[in-house]
């Protein structure tokens, strides 16, 4: 018997264990998954938590329900990788050897890398929404709120799901208008790049949303500290923003058994080629998901566009053929803008976001770098299409290449 | 060798980071608008220098704490406004890769 091992069940470790298990000959191959907790979370969902649009029952299924029969599912922390003996020791005491391993092992919030972020105003007037946790306590806390300052801060980037920060000022910009409680209301947006987001064309189309819906926006804000007595955060270059509510996207990094097994950058992030999801390092390691290092986004479209370029490599690799570098860094997000409303941006390593139909070129349903209904009820529909078909490891009607077809240049 | 023998890129930084002298770095410090270059500001070029000849990779700020013992309140200070950026500048590497 050869053994495939995934490390991690999260969304693209679960998609590789149901493409692989379909093709793979079972009385050849065994596949083993590695997790250590029982509970799938449906991450994108943790944006409408804080504004009682989804609760905790919606974004929460078990974990097996996912994974088909005959993986061999094993719940235990992951202790170390040792790739130059091929085998992964758990916590539970198991030593698994792997023919080839498949790193899956996503990345977390990690708020004590900025000082006096945990400093006892944690879950009190500083929440994040990157958990569960923290986004059932922001939803209870935004209950009872009366208005004042909300400061939204991105620490560093990476992060995962770029968009996010900006979808939820935009979410909180109609929730406080549904609540009578706009005029008291002061939304700040502080990020640590230059304008609303990573890329020029859709930072700048970005930016005007901001302007429209009267957030306002602080650039080049690189956080060094939260001085929570004082209800402040401080630059390293001085600067202070004053707020009465902090909303923080703490520093993102990947796992630390990637730390423990030597096997990563300074954020933990495996070093992984971009073409082939090979790791930089070792022949029979692949990576897939938010653990890269890729400068692709941190997105579960992006694992899903992964996993099918990372299927038929693993396949040739098992077979001895050459990998293929194909994947293109292809990113799909869906961007709610509060009011019913939704923008969708398509885009690669090479080409920003640009205006157009989606994914049917002229024809859409979706429009791209635009402001529609329709966007809105795409993001609506991506908890289903997630649970339904993307774990699954379907087909969706979306190639895994980004096209240029439908786009205005 | 002086900037205006240099390749520069259209944001300004060099093209082959082979071309770089120390005469260079501060010349390019001065556009950037530091007027002298400290044994601080030296410890750091140097060190981002040698971790893209090992690595192939501008370093990050996070890199220049963890490896090269350089607290980013510092960096900061040495390299005003955008340190990533500037340092690399002057060191006469890439623009450090923007994130997505
Ligand atoms: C608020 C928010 C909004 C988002 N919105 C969107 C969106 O709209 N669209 C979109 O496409 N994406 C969105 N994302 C991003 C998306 O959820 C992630 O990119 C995706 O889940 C990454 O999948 P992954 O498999 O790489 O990691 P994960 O799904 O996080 O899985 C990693 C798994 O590894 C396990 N693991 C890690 N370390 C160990 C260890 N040492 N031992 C045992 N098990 C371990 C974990 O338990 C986890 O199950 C959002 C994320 C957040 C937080």
């Amino acid at each position: 018997m050869k053994n495939i091992v995934i490390l991690g069940a999260g969304t693209a470790g679960t998609i590789m264990a149901n493409k692989l298990a379909a093709a793979l000959d079972k009385t050849e191959w065994q596949i083993t998954v590695v997790d250590q907790e029982e509970i799938h979370y449906y991450q994108p969902g943790f944006l409408f938590i804080p504004f009682g649009i989804y609760t905790r029952e919606d974004v929460i299924k078990p974990k097996r329900d996912y994974l088909p029969p005959g993986v061999n599912l094993i719940m235990s922390k992951i202790e170390v990788i040792e790739p130059d003996r091929n085998r992964v020791k758990l916590e539970n005491g198991k030593v698994l050897p792997y023919d080839f391993l498949i790193i899956a092992t996503g990345s977390r919030i990690h708020p004590e890398e900025t000082e006096g972020m945990l400093n006892g105003a944690w879950h009190k007037n500083i929440f994040d929404f990157y958990t569960l946790e923290g986004a059932l306590k922001l939803a209870n806390f935004l209950k009872y709120w009366e208005g004042g300052r909300m400061v939204l801060n991105i620490v560093e980037m990476p992060i995962k799901c770029p968009v996010a920060p900006l979808e939820f000022v935009f979410l909180a910009d109609w929730w406080f208008t549904e609540q009578g409680i706009r005029d008291k209301v002061e939304i700040v947006f502080a990020t640590p790049l230059p304008g609303a987001f990573t890329k020029p064309r859709a930072s700048h189309f970005l930016g005007n949303f901001l302007e429209k819906k009267g957030i306002h926006l602080v650039p080049e804000f690189n956080i060094e500290r939260v001085d929570s007595s004082k209800n402040k955060i401080i630059s390293y270059d001085e600067k202070e923003i004053e707020y009465d509510l902090l909303v923080t996207i703490p520093t993102n990094m990947g796992d630390e058994v990637i730390a423990r097994s030597g096997m990563g950058d300074d954020l933990n992030f495996v070093p992984t080629d971009k073409h082939t999801l090979q790791s930089s390092q070792f022949e029979n390691v692949f990576v897939i998901g938010d653990a890269t290092n890729l400068p692709s986004s941190k997105a579960g479209s992006v694992a899903h566009f992964q996993s099918e370029v990372l299927f038929e490599n693993i396949m040739r690799a098992i077979e001895g053929r050459p990998l293929q570098p194909k994947f293109d860094g292809h990113a799909n997000c869906f961007i709610e803008s509060g009011f019913g409303k939704g923008i969708l941006i398509d885009f690669n390593y090479d080409v920003e976001p640009l205006p157009g139909k989606f994914p049917l070129p002229g024809i859409g349903p979706f429009s791209l770098l635009e402001e529609t209904k329709m966007n809105h009820w795409g993001k609506m529909m991506f908890r289903w299409m997630y649970w339904n078909l993307l774990l699954k490891g379907s087909e969706l009607p979306i190639q895994a290449q980004m096209n240029l077809a439908g786009k205005r240049l | 060798m002086d900037v205006k023998q240099v390749q520069l890129d259209a944001e300004g930084f060099l093209v082959d980071y082979k071309e770089w002298n120390e005469e260079l770095a501060k010349e390019l410090a001065k556009e950037e608008g530091i007027e002298e270059l400290t044994d601080r500001h030296w410890h750091v070029i140097r060190f981002m220098r040698e971790e893209y000849e090992k690595t192939g990779q501008v370093p990050t700020i996070r890199r220049l704490k963890n490896a090269g013992g350089i607290p980013t309140k510092e960096l900061y200070a040495l390299f005003p406004n955008g340190p990533a950026k500037k340092a690399a500048r002057i060191a006469g590497l890439p623009k450090p890769q923007g994130c997505v």
